[in-house]
C-alpha cells in the first residue's frame, strides 16, 4: 500500500477556490492510515519535504474552466521551474522535489470544477458543493481499492 | 517617441507592468511601475463584527497572512481597550511575527534573488534561475526550503493553523505553546541559527565584493520610515514610528500610532491604482519614504541580539554610520533581520511564560483602532472604526508595498536612465536589471492592490503612433 499525500489548496475566502481545502477537510479524518493530508492557501516551495517522504502526491485544487464533475490526471514533473512565494504550480512543486531531494513520486491533480471566484464569502456555490463530494467519492474509491 | 512595457515583473510577488518611454533619440523620457488591478477588501470587512477582522484580513494575502492577522488583532486590542497584554500573549504574537519573517525571507532570498547575486544580473537566463541554484549550490537551494518549513511551522503552532489561523484575538492570544512544541523547535534551532548566519555571509560578501556596481544601481538618497521600540532597538512587533531623512536626521519619532494619519497622507495618481504614502510635513513632492529591511536597519539606534547587532555595525560602516541608501543593500539588511529573527525566536523558545495560561485582557471599549506592525516588507497599517453595534464602519490598510511604491518608481527610473537609455534594441539582461531592482524590495503587489490576478511577460517598444516596433517575451 502506497503511502499517500493529498494537499488541497485554495482560498476559502473566495467561495469556490475554497474547494481544495474543503475536500482535505473530508478527508482528514483519521480513516485512512496510508493518507497524509495538508492544506493551504496555495503550493509553496517547502511542500517539496514533505512530497519527498511520500509514493503519491494528489493535489486536489478549484478549477474554473474544466468539465464538470472533476477531473484526475497523472503529471509529470515540470523540466524548467518557474515559481514565486505566491504561487507555484504542481507540475513545478513535484520537478522541484525531484531536483531538490532526488525524489520522485507518483503525482496527480484532481482538479474540481468552480464557478464563482470573484468575491470574498466563505461558502461554496451548491454546484461545486455537488462536485466536490463526486470528487470526494472517487477518491474515497482510489484510496481503498489502492489505484493511485 | 517609444514606449518599452514590461509586464509583469518576474520574480516578484503578484503583478505589475513597467513601461519606459524614448523620444526619438532613444534617452529615457518617463518610466513608470504601474499596477493595474483594483483595491476592494476595504469595503468587504465593511458590517462584519470587529473580532472577526483579524481572522478575515488573511484572506488579503496568502503569503504574509500572519502580518494582517497581527496588524489587525493589534487594532483590535485597542477598540476593546486591551492596553497591555499578557506576557504570554504578546510573547506567542512575537513567536509567530518572528516565525513569518524567517519564513518570508528565506524564500525571498534562497529562492527568488540569489539567482542574481550567485550568478549575476547579466548571466546566461538558462542558468540565472532556480534550477542554476539548485545545480550550483544544492545545499543552498535545501537550506531555503528548509528555513521555511521551520518558519511555516512556528505560524502553524502559535497561529493554530495554516489556514485562517485564529491564535490573535482582540486582547490576547487563545492558546499557548506547549513543552512539547517547544522542544520540537528548540532541537532544530541550533541548525537554523547556522544557515542564517551563512545566508548573511552571502548576502554581505556579495555586497562587499560588488560594492563599486551595484552603490549607483537604482540607487538614490530617500526618506526611511520604521518603527523602533521606545529605546530605540529594532522591533517588528511593536513599537513607534520613527523617520529620518537621507542623513539621518529624525524627522518624527514616536508620534501618536493612534493618529498615524496626521503625518502619513496618500496621494492618488490616475495611471495606478497603488497609492503613494508621503510624509505630510514634507509633502507629497519629496516626502515619499522607503520601508523594510533597508529602512528598519538605517531607523533603528541597534539591534538587541548579539550576532544580528555585529552585523548592523558592520552594514553601517560600509556608509560610515549614515543612512545606506543603495537599494541592492536590501538583500544584506534583509538577511541581517533574518539572522536576527532567528535570534529572537531561540530567545522566546527558552522564555517560560510561553506556557503560561493567562492569555487575554481587555479594557475601555473604543471605537477606533491603529495596528502597526513590521511585515516582512515593511511597515504595516491598520486602522478600523467600530460602532456600537461592534461592526466595523471604516478601514484603511497602508501595506508596505505601498509605502515603497515611489521607490520603487525611482529605481526602475534610475536603472532605465544609466542603463537602457540610448540603446534601441532591448535585451534580455537589460529587461532583468529593471526587475532587479525592483525584486530588492521584495514588492508585493497582489497584496497592495487586495487582488490576485495572471499576466504573460511582455515587453514592448512602441513608436512614436504606438505601433510595435520590437517585443521580447520571457513566457
Amino acid at each position: 500500500m502506497s503511502n499517500i499525500l493529498l494537499i488541497g489548496y485554495g482560498n476559502p475566502g473566495r467561495l469556490d477556490d475554497g474547494l481544495g481545502p474543503a475536500l482535505a477537510e473530508l478527508f482528514n479524518n483519521g480513516n485512512y492510515p496510508n493518507l497524509t493530508v495538508e492544506s493551504n492557501y496555495q503550493l509553496t516551495v517547502e511542500d517539496a519535504i514533505e512530497i519527498s517522504k511520500h509514493d503519491t502526491v494528489i493535489f486536489a485544487d478549484a478549477d474554473v474552466s474544466c468539465s464538470k464533475p472533476f477531473y484526475f490526471k497523472k503529471i509529470e514533473p515540470a523540466e524548467e521551474i518557474k515559481f514565486s512565494s505566491h504561487s507555484i504550480t504542481p507540475e513545478n512543486l513535484i520537478g522541484l522535489t525531484l531536483k531538490l531531494f532526488n525524489r520522485k513520486p507518483e503525482a496527480y491533480i484532481l482538479g474540481i470544477r468552480g464557478y464563482d471566484f470573484n468575491s470574498y464569502s466563505e461558502a461554496l456555490s451548491e454546484q461545486a458543493e455537488a462536485n466536490l463530494f463526486k470528487a470526494a467519492n472517487f477518491l474515497k474509491y482510489c484510496i481503498k481499492k489502492n489505484t493511485v | 517617441m517609444k514606449k518599452i512595457v514590461i509586464e509583469p515583473v518576474t520574480r516578484v510577488e503578484g503583478h505589475g507592468k513597467v513601461t519606459i518611454q524614448l523620444d526619438d533619440n532613444n534617452k529615457v523620457t518617463q518610466s513608470r511601475l504601474h499596477i493595474v488591478e483594483f483595491r476592494g477588501f476595504e469595503r468587504f470587512i465593511l458590517g462584519r463584527p470587529y473580532w472577526e477582522v483579524p481572522v478575515l484580513v488573511q484572506r488579503l494575502c496568502g503569503i504574509c497572512p500572519v502580518s494582517h492577522h497581527l496588524a489587525a488583532a493589534k487594532a483590535m486590542d485597542v477598540i476593546v481597550g486591551a492596553d497591555k497584554l499578557t506576557p504570554t500573549a504578546e510573547k506567542m504574537r512575537r513567536l509567530m511575527h518572528y516565525g513569518q519573517m524567517l519564513q518570508s525571507h528565506a524564500l525571498h532570498f534562497f529562492h527568488l534573488c540569489s539567482p542574481d547575486l550567485l550568478f549575476g544580473f547579466d548571466a546566461d537566463p538558462a542558468i540565472r534561475n532556480v534550477i542554476g541554484v539548485i545545480e550550483k549550490h544544492p545545499d543552498l537551494a535545501v537550506q531555503g526550503v528548509m528555513l521555511r518549513k521551520y518558519g511555516q511551522e512556528l505560524i502553524k503552532a502559535t497561529a493554530g493553523k495554516k489556514i485562517h489561523g485564529t491564535g490573535a484575538i482582540p486582547g490576547g492570544i487563545n492558546k499557548n505553546l506547549s513543552i512539547e512544541e517547544r522542544d520540537n523547535f528548540l532541537k532544530d534551532i541550533e541548525q537554523i541559527l547556522e544557515w542564517s548566519r551563512g545566508a548573511l555571509k552571502i548576502a554581505k560578501d556579495y555586497t562587499i565584493d560588488n560594492l563599486d556596481k551595484i552603490a549607483s544601481f537604482g540607487s538614490f538618497d530617500s526618506n526611511h520610515l520604521g518603527i523602533v521600540r521606545k529605546d530605540g532597538a529594532m522591533d517588528f512587533y511593536d513599537g513607534g514610528v520613527r523617520a529620518i531623512d537621507k542623513d539621518g536626521n529624525k524627522i518624527f519619532d514616536h508620534l501618536d500610532n493612534q493618529k498615524y494619519h496626521h503625518y502619513i497622507a496618500e496621494e492618488v495618481k490616475s495611471w495606478s491604482y497603488m497609492k503613494f504614502p508621503f510624509i505630510r510635513e514634507i509633502g507629497h513632492e519629496n516626502g515619499w519614504y522607503r520601508v523594510g529591511p533597508l529602512a528598519r536597519v538605517n531607523v533603528c539606534d541597534y539591534i538587541d541580539t548579539p550576532e544580528a547587532e555585529a552585523a548592523r555595525k558592520e552594514f553601517m560602516a560600509v556608509t560610515d554610520n549614515k543612512p545606506n541608501n543603495i537599494t541592492m543593500a536590501y538583500h544584506w539588511a534583509r538577511m541581517i533581520e533574518m539572522l536576527h529573527s532567528v535570534e529572537v525566536i531561540k530567545s522566546l523558545l527558552n522564555d517560560d511564560d510561553l506556557q503560561g495560561n493567562d492569555l487575554v485582557v481587555s479594557g475601555e471599549r473604543r471605537n477606533e483602532g491603529v495596528g502597526i506592525i513590521e511585515a516582512p516588507r515593511g511597515t504595516l497599517f491598520h486602522h478600523y472604526q467600530v460602532n456600537d453595534n461592534d461592526q466595523i464602519t471604516m478601514a484603511n490598510l497602508i501595506v508596505s508595498t505601498t509605502s515603497n511604491n515611489e521607490p520603487m518608481n525611482q529605481a526602475v527610473k534610475k536603472v532605465a536612465e544609466e542603463r537602457i537609455s540610448g540603446k534601441p534594441e532591448i535585451t534580455e539582461p537589460l529587461m532583468n536589471e529593471v526587475e532587479v531592482a525592483i525584486r530588492a524590495y521584495d514588492p508585493c503587489l497582489s497584496c497592495a492592490t487586495h487582488a490576485l490576478g495572471k499576466m504573460p511577460l511582455k515587453f514592448e517598444l512602441l513608436d512614436n503612433d504606438g505601433h510595435i516596433i520590437q517585443t521580447e517575451s520571457r513566457n
